[in-house]
């Protein structure tokens, strides 16, 4: 039992100790810009409109259910278009970034585990490094760029389509007006609710892939290896999603 | 020149390497050989600092790998070409591209570089083959654009790990004499990781064998199938215990 526990303990220690190593090589990557500019463009494209469908076809329908929940909720006694209020403040700070980052977790996380899961026990890994080349500047430091910058993106994009889909769903199923929603869109909104969101998914897109590298180049022993390796890039990044979601909430909303 | 000196790596406690030495000269290709399993390929990947050892040193030229610098270790690997057993070509890239990625780390131009992975291509006979995926390529082509990879950087030294495992009789053939043409084209040093015997004699000027982390015996081609050793014998005769 104890014998077991320290093992964990040293694992632990190891996993911590061996992400702090990882972190190091990749910002000496940083410098290295003719190999990882070209690439990240490229990840941009892959991560960003590759990824849209998914967080905006979410978003579109989390608008719809925000719109009619709230209005059951209000159950007449909160004017109504207190509505517009409560889909965009959700939208905004909350359910866009979250609801579009557990998605992407799943769609690009995993990808990226995967693919470099295969390279690894395929030895291409190893081959770029015999072509002089540093699987950092090469594979990290792009997909993690590219999931940094192009997260907010698309989340701001979710946001948006969440917002017009609750608007839309007032004006046909709750009989609200256009002024009434918009009313209720604008009252207690403050400039922080938009920053808020985007800063956080940009944050979650960071850590999204670089659990997704740092699990895939890790990955031992073939394909059974690398469906491991994707699934716990999956649960990994959802996990660390959230604790980051509740750390920003607790920093930044106080 | 290459030399391992008292080479030690360990696996999860279990030692691979336990006092690997080996000098390979100038110009010659030596051939390692070997049960599966007995630490060829781990040897061969200390050689281009994949991998650290526990204790001793791949000497290359003077350098000891294991305390090169990154820069360092970068402007040697830019000497040393390495051929994958399963050709380790990147799958979403043409085999034009997997053959120029490494010169594309070089100062030369497209124009040159073109040229270069057309030079490197007609040496393993795939002209023609420059648009076509990984996916696309028997086991045998991808082993030659893996060789043509390597040799598209015109290096001093080529590793090559197990280059005709998996390979039908002919394709071996092939690729050993694809080896041998290599050698004498380019005159570069090579190290073969195999345990195909007829592979190693078409290709080695030299043969050593590695057993129980250890060399166990080296020498020409000549001497190694005139060997007394019981192992090396069975070994090379391919008899069952």
């Amino acid at each position: 039992m104890i014998e077991r526990l320290g093992r964990k303990t040293v694992d632990a220690i190891k996993a911590v100790g061996g992400f702090g190593h990882f972190v190091g090589d990749l910002a000496r990557a940083v410098p290295d810009v003719a190999v990882w500019g070209r690439l990240t463009l490229v990840q941009m494209r892959r991560v960003g409109v590759d990824s849209l469908p998914v967080a905006l076809f979410i978003a579109a329908f989390t608008g719809v259910v925000l719109a009619l929940q709230a209005s059951y909720t209000f159950t007449g006694t909160v004017p109504l278009y207190f509505v517009g209020t409560l889909v965009g403040k959700t939208m905004m700070l909350e359910l866009g970034p979250v609801l579009a980052g557990l998605a992407l977790a799943g769609r690009v996380g995993a990808s990226m585990a995967a693919e470099l899961g295969t390279m690894k026990v395929t030895e291409q890994v190893d081959a770029l490094e015999t072509l002089a080349y540093d699987p950092q500047s090469f594979l990290v430091l792009p997909r993690v760029l590219a999931g940094t910058t192009m997260f907010p993106v698309i989340v701001a994009l979710a946001i948006l389509t969440g917002i017009v889909t609750g608007w839309i769903a007032s004006l046909v199923l709750l009989d609200l007006s256009t002024q009434e929603f918009l009313k209720g869109l604008k009252l207690f909104y403050r400039f922080k609710d938009t920053w808020f969101g985007l800063f956080k998914s940009a944050t979650f897109g960071c850590t999204i892939t670089l659990v997704g590298c740092v699990v895939g180049l890790s990955t031992r022993g073939g394909a059974e290896g690398v469906g491991r390796s994707t699934t716990r890039a999956v649960v990994y990044s959802a996990v660390l999603l959230l604790v980051l979601d509740a750390f920003w909430a607790l920093v930044l909303l106080r | 020149m290459i030399e391992f000196q008292d080479l030690r790596k360990a696996f999860d406690g279990r030692p691979v390497l336990d006092g690997f030495t080996l000098r390979v000269q100038d110009g010659e290709t030596t051939v390692i050989i070997g049960y599966s399993g007995t630490g060829k390929s781990v040897a061969l990947k200390h050689v281009v600092g994949l991998l650290q050892p526990d204790a001793g040193d791949v000497i290359v030229d003077g350098r000891a790998v294991s305390t090169l610098d990154r820069a360092a270790l970068t402007a040697l690997r830019r000497e040393i070409g390495f051929v994958f057993q399963f050709a380790a070509l990147f799958d979403s890239m043409s085999v034009f591209d997997n053959v120029a990625l490494g010169l594309r780390r070089r100062d030369l131009s497209d124009d040159e570089i073109a040229a270069r992975v057309q030079e490197a291509l007609a040496l393993v006979d795939l002209t023609g083959a420059e648009e076509r995926l990984p996916a696309e390529l028997s086991g045998g082509m991808r082993k030659r654009v893996g060789i043509a990879r390597a040799i598209a950087l015109r290096p001093r030294y080529i590793l090559y790990d197990e280059p005709t495992t998996g390979l039908d009789p002919v394709t071996s053939a092939v690729i050993d004499q694809l080896m041998v043409r290599t050698r004498e084209h380019l005159r570069v040093t090579g190290i073969v990781v195999t345990h195909d015997m007829r592979s190693a004699y078409t290709v080695g000027d030299r043969i050593a064998m590695l057993y129980e982390g250890k060399i166990r015996q080296v020498g020409t081609v000549a001497q190694i199938q005139e060997t007394e050793d019981p192992v090396v014998r069975q070994f090379i005769e391919g008899r069952p215990t």
